[in-house]
């Protein structure tokens, strides 16, 4: 699995690190999000596409 | 017989969503999604602000890309409306003529942008809820200043009074509510973002609206444009555009079959069904929220998506249930069915793993940008008999409400504030707390950082 994000689309919501907080953080100034970890491991990949799919500003792409 | 599909009426985040969440799900029959608007589906909360500012263009709103729309193997019929449901039969009918008996359907039809009658016929005179719609307005807010009257001080009115009033037009906003977004963020904090609007050069007035007056001087066989707005005490404002953000009907008048409860939205129980079969999601959906214990239909962003994928988790999870009911019933069955050996056997494989409709409870959150200000909220906001407004730095339009509803804090709603500090606020209202109890933690919450 392979993440990528277009971090100027996102909203600030934070709901991908609400559902992956090991994979998605935001930064302080702004909720702007930050991609911790690009190529997480499985067990992290359901969680990851939740994110992509919850995330309401479509940031979030997920390659497989 | 061939394989009868679950349809996706609707093709803008819900729907999408929705389709890619029945994949998920595990539905690997035909997959149709129904969309009236001629585009891919692409994101609606831009519309009012980066598109209309023309800082995105529209290949920028697309949800999706063609390459991964194709893997989901949908039947896409764009430019396609639907026109009628039978229940019973789960049977639409769409403008083409066309009936698709489906296996389950996921309505998402949205909401339209309510017009006023006064305003039809009037060249300059728009709605703003499609991408059409923002493109046009935009088209218009280019080359020149213009005089924009916004009608509606609602969230929608004041992001795109914002946007015209950063482009350097003349604008106005007029609302029957003296307080902007009142209904949406409470008495102090919509005061806050009148005085953020007032210094910008934005011109707040309260009013209603009497009638549309055409410019004096149309151009021959052009229809008449819009010249100004008479209100309800007489005066008149002059305009060169007006935009009506006055809210929105659900798309629902299209759905006539009285087993369907249309009063407000579509209705629904706890799992977003509205009829076996029949489910719905997003803007047009109405359901009964487990926790809130009381009918709820958001037209906010978040919602379509978290709504989309409950409704097709459990659309995919009644339908297994119905398949298994079918396989188990020997009268039902029209063949021999997979596993012929002993009943113990039967079902109970699949019946391990067979997936188990879920109540959809979501903490509801919703955004929206003005100028820099950044508005968050989370809960419920609209609906409140009690709100709590604690300013935090007047200056910079800093401020925290929390919502209450019969002693319990339902929601909460933070303008200004550093977004990780609001996500931390949540847990105050993810579930109804006795008042005290969620503004103590707010209170913490806002002092921490």
């Amino acid at each position: 699995m392979k993440i990528t994000i277009d971090a100027e689309k996102c909203c600030a919501a934070g709901q991908c690190v609400l559902v992956a907080p090991e994979v998605f953080d935001q930064r302080d100034e702004d909720g702007v999000v930050v991609l911790l970890d690009a190529e997480p491991p499985a067990e992290q990949h359901d969680a990851v596409r939740e994110a992509a799919a919850i995330c309401p500003a479509a940031v979030i792409e997920v390659q497989e | 017989m061939t394989a009868r599909p679950i349809a996706v009426v609707g093709a803008s985040a819900a729907g999408i969503t929705a389709a890619e969440a029945l994949r998920r799900a595990g539905w690997d029959g035909p997959l149709t999604l129904i969309g009236d608007e001629p585009h891919l589906p692409y994101d609606r909360p831009p519309l009012s602000k980066q598109l209309l500012h023309g800082a995105w263009e529209p290949e920028r709103l697309l949800l999706r890309s063609k390459e991964q729309i194709d893997p989901l193997s949908l039947d896409l019929r764009l430019g396609t409306r639907a026109t009628g449901l039978d229940v019973a039969t789960r049977t639409l009918t769409l403008d083409d003529g066309e009936r698709l008996t489906c296996a389950g359907v996921i309505i998402a039809t949205g909401v339209a942008a309510r017009t006023l009658p006064a305003a039809d016929g009037l060249a300059g005179v728009f709605t703003l809820r499609t991408l059409d719609d923002a493109l046009a307005l935009r088209d218009r807010l280019s080359g020149g200043v213009r005089r924009l009257v916004v009608v509606g001080n609602g969230v929608l009115g004041c992001e795109a009074a914002a946007v015209a009033r950063e482009l350097g037009h003349e604008v106005t906003l007029i609302g029957r509510q003296p307080v902007p977004m009142v209904a949406a963020v409470g008495a102090g904090i919509g005061e806050l973002l009148a005085e953020e609007h007032a210094a910008r050069g934005v011109r707040l007035l309260t009013g209603e609206v009497a009638e549309f007056e055409a410019a004096s001087d149309p151009a021959p066989g052009a229809p008449a444009q819009v010249g100004g707005v008479r209100l309800a005490d007489g005066s008149r404002l002059p305009a060169d555009l007006v935009l009506l953000a006055i809210g929105s009907e659900p798309a629902v008048s299209w759905l006539t079959d009285p087993a369907l409860d249309t009063t407000d939205g579509l209705g629904c129980d706890a799992y977003c069904a509205a009829a076996p079969g029949i489910y719905a999601a997003g803007d047009v959906a109405r359901w009964e929220h487990p926790l809130h214990g009381r009918p709820l239909r958001f037209e906010h962003r978040m919602n379509a998506t978290e709504q989309a994928m409950a409704a097709a988790r459990n659309l995919v999870a009644e339908l297994t249930a119905e398949r298994a009911a079918e396989a188990d019933d020997p009268a039902e069955g029209d063949g021999p069915s997979a596993g012929d050996g002993p009943g113990e056997a039967d079902g109970t494989a699949a019946g391990a793993k067979r997936p188990e409709r879920r109540p959809f409870a979501p903490v509801p959150y919703f955004w929206s940008d003005q100028y820099g200000l950044k508005l968050q909220a989370y809960g419920l906001t609209a609906g409140a008999d009690q709100v709590e407004t604690t300013v935090l730095d007047h200056d910079a339009r800093r401020a925290v409400a929390l919502f209450g509803r019969d002693g319990r804090a339902v929601g909460v709603l933070a303008c200004a504030l550093p977004p990780r500090q609001i996500r931390a606020l949540r847990a105050a209202v993810a579930t109804p707390l006795p008042w005290e109890e969620a503004r103590d933690r707010v209170r913490e919450g806002t002092t921490a950082g």
